[in-house]
Order: C-alpha cells, then sequence, then structure tokens
C-alpha cells in the first residue's frame, strides 16, 4: 500500500498523483509510439480505430459519466464531425484548419442542443436526445447539398505534413496524437472549476445550485464540451470510412458508444480507453463465439445484438463500474492483502428516489 | 373529406400509438423507470401470434388471448428477475438495463424465426365498409374497438378490483403501501405483466398492417411522442397523445409538399421535442410534473 505524504495543496490537482504513475504512463506512450515496429498495417488500423472510439468515448463520458446527462443520441455529433470535416476538405480547406473549425463547428451544436433540453432530467433527457438522434440521422440524408445524402459522401485523403492519411502508419500517428491531446484537454477540463462543477451536478443538482452552480449554463456547456470531443471523433472517423453515408450515424452507434463507457466504467477516463478496446474487438468477439456456437445458431445476424444486449445488461446488473471498476478491485486486493474486505465495493441499499413533486 | 379519411388513417395508427404508450405509463407512474423495451415487447407479442396462428392454426380468438397471456406471464418474469434488481439506482442504469433487454429480445426474434417478414390471416385482413363516402377498413377498425375496449377494461380494473386499487395505492407512495400490507414488489411485477400485455395487444393488433417482422420494434421510439405528449402520468393523456400523433402523422405525409421533405418520418419526434421545449408538462399530467432547473 502507497501512502502518498501531502505537503502542497497543488498535490491534490497534480495529473500524476506520484512517480509510479509518471513511470507507467510515459511508458504506456513509449510503447504505443513503438507499436509501428511490431505491427503490421491490419492491426494498426484496429488500433487507430480504437483510439477514434476513445476520443468519441470521452466526450460521452463528460456528459453522460461526470455531468450525468444521458445522451442517446450522440451518433449525431460524430456525424456532424464527419460530415463538417468531409465537406471543409472538399471545398480546399487543408487538414489543420479544418480540424479546429470542425472542433468549433460541433462544440456550438452542442450548445444550441443543450440549450433547449438542458431544463430536462433523467429519462426526458434520454427521450430527447433519443429523438433528436433520428432526426439528425434525418438530415444527413436529405440534406443533399451538404452531406451528398443517400448516394453519400467520399472523404479527400489530403496530404498532411508531406505525408498521405493512405499510409497507416501515419494515420495511426495521427490518432494517437489526438487522442492523448484530447486525453490531457479532458483530464485538464475535470480538475479545473468546471469539471468540478460537472461532477457536483452529477452527484446532486439541489446541492450543485446550493453552492452557486449554474445548472442551465455548466450543462449546456457540458453538452458543447462532449460535442466538440465527439466531433474531433467524427472527423478522424470520415478519414478512417473513406466514404460517408447517412446509416453509418444511425442509432446503434449511439447505443455501441454508450456500451463503450458502461463496459469501460462510468465516471472514469480510464475507462473510455478500456471500452474503446472492448468495443473495438466486440466484432472479432463475435465471430469466435460464433465459431463455437452450433451452426444454426451461429450463423444468424440476430447474435450480434443478442451479445450487444446481454453484455450491456450483464455488466449493469453486476458491474455497474465496468472494466476500470473491476481493475480497481483487483488492484486493491493485491494492496490491501490479505485485509481486503468485498464489503468495500459493495452496492449500498437503496431505496427508489423519487423525481416526483 | 379526405381530411376526415385521413384523421381516421390516424386514429387507427395513433390508438397503437397510444396502446405502447399506455405501457410505458403504466411502468412509469408505477417504479419511475422507463421501459425502452416496450417495442420489443409488442414485436415479441406479434411473434408469438404468428408462431400460434399462423403455424400452429389456432383460431384467430384463441391465440390472440393465449398471446396476450404468454406475454404477460413473461412481463412479469422480466421485472420479477432482471429488472427488479436495479430498483433505487440512477435513471441512467434503467434506461440502459431496458435498452440491453431491447436487444436481447430483438436478437432472439430473429435467431428463433428468422429474419423475414411474416403475415397470418385474421378475420379483418381484406375487408372495407363505407359510410357517407368515407372508406373504413376492417382492420383499422379493429384497432379503433379493440382499444376502446381495453381502455374501459383497464379503467373498470383500476378503480373497482382490490388489486387495481393496490397498484394506484403502490405508484402512489410506495412505503405507505408496504405499510397496508400490499405487497410491493408483486404488485411492480404485476404492473409489468399487463403493460407487456397491453404491447402484446398492440402488436397483435397492428399486424395485418405493418406484417410481422423484427423492425416493428421501432413503433416503441414513437410511443415515446405519444407518452410524453399525454403527460407520461396520465393513462387518458397516453392516449390522446397517441391519437395526435397518428394524425400529424398521416396530416404530415400527405401534405408533404406544403411542408420540408421526409417531414412524415421524424413529425412524431419533432412533436416530441416541441413538446419537451414549449411544454413538457404534457397535455394531462396531474401532478408529475417535470423537475425544472
Amino acid at each position: 500500500m502507497r501512502f502518498i505524504f501531502k505537503t502542497k495543496y497543488s498535490q491534490d490537482i497534480n495529473i500524476a498523483k506520484h512517480n509510479g504513475d509518471r513511470f507507467w504512463y510515459s511508458l504506456l506512450i513509449l510503447v504505443m509510439v513503438a507499436l509501428p515496429l511490431v505491427l503490421d498495417d491490419f492491426y494498426l488500423g484496429e488500433i487507430s480505430y480504437i483510439c477514434i472510439l476513445s476520443i468519441a468515448g470521452i466526450g460521452l463520458m463528460i456528459l453522460s459519466g461526470y455531468t450525468g446527462l444521458a445522451s442517446l443520441g450522440h451518433a449525431a455529433f460524430l456525424g456532424v464531425g464527419a460530415y463538417t470535416h468531409a465537406f471543409l476538405l472538399t471545398n480546399g480547406i487543408p487538414f489543420y484548419a479544418s480540424i479546429p473549425i470542425v472542433i468549433i463547428v460541433s462544440f456550438l451544436v452542442g450548445a444550441v442542443i443543450g440549450i433547449p433540453i438542458l431544463r430536462l432530467t433523467g429519462m426526458y433527457l434520454a427521450i430527447a436526445t433519443l429523438a433528436l438522434g433520428f432526426i439528425a440521422e434525418h438530415v444527413f440524408i436529405k440534406w443533399e447539398h451538404f452531406t451528398g445524402g443517400n448516394r453519400g459522401l467520399p472523404v479527400p485523403q489530403p496530404e498532411f505534413l508531406g505525408m498521405s492519411f493512405y499510409d497507416s502508419v501515419f494515420f495511426y500517428y495521427v490518432c494517437l496524437v489526438f487522442l492523448i491531446a484530447a486525453m490531457f484537454a479532458a483530464i485538464n477540463i475535470l480538475r479545473s472549476p468546471t469539471g468540478r462543477a460537472f461532477v457536483a451536478i452529477r452527484d446532486s443538482e439541489i446541492a450543485a445550485q446550493s453552492l452557486g452552480v449554474n445548472l442551465g449554463l455548466y450543462k449546456a456547456l457540458s453538452f458543447a464540451i462532449s460535442g466538440a470531443f465527439t466531433g474531433l471523433a467524427g472527423a478522424l472517423l470520415a478519414h478512417y470510412i473513406g466514404y460517408l453515408a447517412p446509416d453509418i450515424f444511425n442509432i446503434f452507434l449511439s447505443l455501441t458508444l454508450l456500451l463503450l463507457i458502461v463496459v469501460g466504467g462510468m465516471g472514469s477516463l480510464h475507462g473510455t480507453v478500456f471500452g474503446a478496446i472492448f468495443v473495438g474487438f466486440l466484432p472479432q468477439l463475435i465471430a469466435i463465439c460464433r465459431d463455437y456456437l452450433p451452426s444454426s445458431i451461429g450463423s444468424q445476424p440476430g447474435l450480434e445484438p443478442m451479445l450487444f444486449g446481454l453484455i450491456l445488461v450483464f455488466f449493469i446488473l453486476y458491474e455497474p463500474l465496468g472494466i476500470y471498476g473491476r481493475w480497481m478491485k483487483i488492484k486493491l486486493f493485491f494492496e490491501l492483502f490479505p485485509t481486503y474486505k468485498r464489503q468495500t465495493f459493495k452496492k449500498q441499499k437503496v431505496f427508489t428516489k423519487s423525481d416526483r413533486v | 373529406m379526405q381530411l376526415i379519411q385521413l384523421v381516421i388513417d390516424g386514429i387507427a395508427s395513433g390508438c397503437i400509438y397510444g396502446l405502447v404508450a399506455l405501457g410505458f405509463v403504466l411502468i412509469y407512474k408505477a417504479t419511475e423507470t422507463i421501459n425502452f423495451a416496450q417495442g420489443d415487447i409488442l414485436m415479441l407479442g406479434a411473434f408469438v401470434a404468428y408462431s400460434l396462428i399462423g403455424i400452429l392454426g389456432m383460431d384467430y380468438l384463441t391465440g390472440f388471448a393465449l398471446t396476450v397471456l404468454i406475454i404477460a406471464v413473461f412481463g412479469f418474469f422480466v421485472d420479477a428477475v432482471v429488472v427488479r434488481q436495479i430498483i433505487g439506482q440512477p435513471a441512467f442504469a434503467t434506461v440502459m438495463l431496458t435498452i440491453g433487454l431491447g436487444f436481447i429480445f430483438r436478437g432472439f426474434a430473429s435467431i428463433y424465426w428468422g429474419t423475414d417478414i411474416f403475415s397470418f390471416s385474421t378475420p379483418f385482413s381484406g375487408k372495407i365498409t363505407e359510410f357517407n363516402g368515407l372508406i373504413i377498413s376492417y382492420v383499422n377498425l379493429s384497432i379503433i374497438v379493440g382499444t376502446a375496449i381495453l381502455m374501459s377494461a383497464l379503467y373498470f380494473f383500476f378503480t373497482f378490483s382490490k388489486i387495481g386499487v393496490a397498484m394506484r395505492a403502490s405508484s402512489e407512495n410506495q412505503l405507505a403501501a408496504y405499510y397496508m400490507g400490499i405487497p410491493v414488489k408483486f404488485i411492480f411485477s404485476l404492473i409489468w405483466s399487463i403493460s407487456a400485455g397491453v404491447a402484446a395487444v398492440a402488436g397483435i393488433l397492428l399486424a395485418p398492417i405493418t406484417l410481422v417482422d423484427t423492425s416493428i420494434s421501432l413503433i416503441g421510439l414513437k410511443a415515446f411522442a405519444a407518452a410524453v405528449l399525454g403527460g407520461f402520468g396520465s393513462i387518458p393523456g397516453a392516449i390522446v397523445g397517441g391519437i395526435i400523433i397518428g394524425i400529424v402523422e398521416q396530416l404530415c405525409g400527405t401534405y408533404e409538399n406544403y411542408l420540408f421533405e421526409g417531414v412524415r418520418e421524424i413529425s412524431a419526434y419533432l412533436v416530441l421535442i416541441l413538446t419537451l421545449i414549449i411544454y413538457p408538462r404534457g397535455l394531462f399530467s396531474d401532478k408529475a410534473e417535470v423537475k425544472k432547473v
């Protein structure tokens, strides 16, 4: 067990809590940088995809995991980011200028969506975002001038720093750099007063309001920041996919993002990466399941949604803190050995909390 | 005349939305959770009816009754085994849990019944009646009459039967109901079973129009609009909201040229968003006011 002896207040908000953290995270970054030496193009593509999912996951995590606002329509932000990026690139705007514009546009879209529906809480918000997701998908289909409609929109792959996006090693590094940047931005937002306000809103709106947090402002801000991260992920996703069609950004993608943060662990940035790894390898996992099941079941297309649902239900019921929560438990077990108590993480018994006045 | 014709068609499809919304409202009133799997339960109802009537060749009414019974029992166990475990956790957990359940049901249906589109014969298929120049199909008539019968049955059940009163008591105040000796957990599971049964009725009535396949579970999402418009705590509100949504959808579909292209598919969601922004209490809300910031 490591005890951190605090001598300065600033230690409380340090990014790395102790030297062990510094060592392991530096090592992780080194390993990630060195990966292209070892892996071939296919795996680099997969890992780039996982990086993109992680960035989108950070966006949704800030909204759902830290501010406690459920969004069932987050694929819309991915779509906004992807289409804006593709549109800008098509019109000759270079990559380094397009990305900031995408981030600003998604931020504004998030704010515009956030303002009218931030009066809603809980389920109503979930329903409203679900409806918005559908409307956004429909807009992507019908606004042909901008999105190409059902025909789709090819994404130009311009040169950037003299390299091409077709080069999977280069694309991997781009994704990695954006993931690390997004991670730093998210960590810094979350340890600033803004992030503290988000967490306060999640834990108790009334308490947060009593302490002077402007609920409306911070909820809209959370929506906007979340939109910006997800929009950035959308821009990278556009490069990854190469050809945008409206039905990519459907409800299933929104729910996949939710699965990502639930499986990874609500309320932790580590969780977004764990969840992204899980979701990224889910198709392979399903393929493996297909091999082991009798062919009459294994070859069915319905297997995928079924496993998807089973995993979701399993995590909600038995491991609500997700993979990161399980990792914390294992870590604590070894740190406290042999005095670890199961009860440390026991769910408290609660009565139904009423939303009714 | 064309307008009245459209309104009648709208009422018929609106009744289906209303019935599904009724399922949301019953569960919400009692347990303050929303069942996102309601549309998938409707789909299961339609598939079970197809198995009983279409494959096993049962009589329509027997098949109807048996389907509702099977789905109601199924709904009871969904609550008793799964949903009950997360009572008291944040709303987010329930939302995710029921979405997950919905995926399981849909996956199961497409594995067990396949992804083809099925239909089964009903006594109403293909018959129409004319009234003052209005054409009303028997299918639409069966939906409207079926909804009316179900609504009055539920009204009498909740007003006069002992279990119905116990249900109302539990949804008013769980703790007080518990002290009065009402088995609250059992009652909640029973409410789930009624709500599933209502969804099954909607599924069977809908089957002749949309035919049976896994995509009809999307009805559940449009029914949210009906429930929200009706005030999410009110049983008549759910039906009225459903009928309004149905009519709006028909009108938007017909007068699409005057509005914008493709307005029909999203009209329900637009109504939903507008209701939530402008008048989130809904039309018929009793006391369950939406918390405002």
